[in-house]
């Protein structure tokens, strides 16, 4: 599966899709990169008058990236349209420098296992001066219908 | 393994993912993971990957599928330590 099938198969659309591109994947390890746009309404509001990224969306371009992208990967030969229902189930991520409106942002994430239809990673982002943003790990599962 | 020894283990392992400490005073075999420790299904998977790490061995999906309460973990364990 190429970097630009599985972007294909992701389950989100603007404006909350969060990876522009895939710079790199394998079974271990995913690299995506997202812009986040001036022109985002989130920074009307966060903050009044003095406008960061909030810390839950650089967080879900590291979920993005490091687990439904890298989800999609490991199930590259079981899924067929879309992803099956996702959900992000922890995260425990640490802040270090806040992100502008026109950041480029590169997130990392390294598989720490997944079994039992849990994927859970190592996770980090760094801004486009390639300083440590943001890092933690995080986890999602598939939901089948026999869980529910 | 005998029973006791096996739920005082079982005890340790879920204690930093059960909710309901209360319940986890009082583990028995007909304590369920999810209704009654409060684990939710994420967490579960960890509770089976513990299991895996301590007793050293591999447990299987359907044998994950099936272990939703400490009877079953105890039967899974048993039956996993006497194949070695």
């Amino acid at each position: 599966m190429t970097k630009e099938e599985i972007l294909q198969h992701l389950p989100y659309a603007p404006p909350f899709l969060f990876v522009d591109e895939l710079e790199y994947i394998d079974e271990e390890k995913v690299t995506g990169i997202y812009t986040f746009h001036a022109d985002m309404p989130c920074y009307k509001g966060h903050f009044k008058g003095l406008p960061v990224t909030p810390g839950v969306l650089l967080t879900e371009v590291m979920a993005q990236t490091g687990l439904a992208c890298l989800g999609i990967y490991l199930l590259r030969d079981e899924i067929q349209e879309q992803l099956p229902t996702v959900a992000m189930t922890s995260a425990h991520i640490d802040f270090y420098l806040p992100v502008a409106p026109g950041e480029t942002v590169k997130a990392q994430a390294t598989k720490i296992y997944f079994r039992f239809n849990k994927l859970k990673c190592r996770v980090a982002l760094y801004n486009t001066a390639g300083a440590l943003v943001c890092d933690g790990t995080m986890a999602g599962m598939i939901i089948n219908s026999k869980n529910e | 393994m005998d029973k006791e020894t096996f739920i005082e283990q079982l005890r340790e392992i879920v204690r930093p993912y059960a909710k309901n400490q209360e319940a986890l005073a009082t583990i028995n075999t007909s304590t369920d993971f999810i209704n009654d420790l409060k684990i939710n299904s994420a967490n579960l998977v960890d509770v089976v990957l513990d299991v895996e790490e301590k007793y050293d061995i591999v447990i299987q999906n359907e044998e994950m599928e099936r272990m939703l309460n400490v009877q079953a973990a105890l039967d899974i364990v048993e039956a996993k330590l006497n194949e070695k």
